[in-house]
């Protein structure tokens, strides 16, 4: 829902590098968003097309590396990747978890001409 | 071809408008708040009753946020010293609130009349964890006929919430809501939260919540 946005400041990040570059094209963008973050990137793929049309990002390839959720339990310490929608400790079985990956959202690197 | 490492933060943008707005906020000693929930939850009732509990000891500013229309702001606009309406109808986010929308509310607000700013973001579970605003602290609200399972459905927002309301607890006795677990799954994801039983509607909890809110905004200043 709110992707539009988003694709917009990517367009806008992804222009601003390739100008600091003197790139005459952007080939490639690599993205990394968190499974947590709530971004779709079909629908980031679909705005990207109509954002970045007449620029030089036209054409570019987005490729999204998805960062997986990934808690920490505050009664064990262990670290795992949550397999369902229950969360619990896969050790303990407690439920008091942090947070600690798959909130991701941000541009790693971009490929350019 | 040639390889441009970046790692730059795509919300980054929301986040240095949300700094300046804090800086403005702090700068007229306003103590701001985000309140967030599904809609229907109860944020314009729990914002009239703060008011209403409130009025007396502090100048109420209220951004309201909705997709469509001025029913809200009408409501709350009886009570409140300034409000300011933000319809998200025609703009690139509809789903929630984010940073510069808050910016320009910010300049039609009497900055220096107002001590506490009330927030009321769109209603919705999702988007608006993703955007700050600016805020000193966020509140969600999770009302009993909605089920006891929000946390565990939509674990972001209640991660990061500085305070949740349980609202329309007098209904306790015609839904199944169980309070004990709803409490569990909240903070097993957060344990610092401050969790608040109330009723807007017979006012039963609001004195409660009105107290954390004022040794929070005293605690700010």
């Amino acid at each position: 829902m709110h992707e539009l946005g988003i694709t917009e400041n990517i367009v806008n990040i992804a222009l601003d590098k390739a100008k600091e570059a003197q790139a005459g094209k952007i080939v490639k963008i690599n993205l990394v968003v968190g499974e947590l973050a709530g971004f779709v990137p079909h629908c980031i793929e679909f705005y990207f097309d109509f954002l970045s049309k007449d620029s030089i990002a036209e054409g570019a390839i987005l490729n999204f590396e998805l960062a997986p959720a990934q808690l920490r339990c505050r009664n064990c310490s262990t670290v795992f990747c949550p397999q369902d929608t229950t969360w619990a400790c896969p050790k303990c079985q407690s439920q008091s978890l942090e947070i600690t990956g798959g909130r991701e959202l941000y541009i790693e690197s971009m490929e350019v001409e | 071809m040639k390889k441009i490492e970046i790692v730059q933060n795509i919300l980054e943008a929301n986040e240095f408008i949300a700094a300046q707005n804090q800086r403005l906020l702090d700068k007229h000693k306003i103590f701001a708040i985000n309140i967030m929930s599904s809609p229907g939850a109860g944020k314009t009732s729990l914002i009239l009753q703060t008011i209403a509990r409130l009025k007396d000891k502090l100048r109420i500013g209220v951004i309201e946020g909705d997709v469509a229309s001025t029913l809200d702001a009408e409501k709350v606009k009886v009570e409140a010293t300034a409000v300011a309406q933000i319809n998200t109808r025609n703009m690139l986010e509809s789903c929630s609130l984010n940073a510069n929308m808050v910016s320009h509310a910010l300049q039609s607000l009497p900055l220096e009349d107002i001590d506490l700013l009330l927030i009321e973001n769109v209603g919705n579970l999702i988007c608006p964890s993703e955007f700050v605003l600016g805020e000193h602290k966020r509140v969600v609200i999770s009302s009993l006929p909605e089920g006891d399972d929000k946390p565990v459905k939509y674990p972001m927002i209640f991660a990061d919430a500085d305070a949740v309301v349980i609202n329309k607890i007098d209904f306790l006795p015609y839904v199944d809501f169980d309070i004990a677990a709803f409490q569990k799954a909240l903070q097993g994801l957060n344990p610092e939260v401050k969790i608040f039983q109330v009723s807007c509607k017979t006012g039963v909890g609001i004195e409660n919540w009105c107290s954390w809110l004022l040794s929070a905004l005293k605690a700010n200043s």
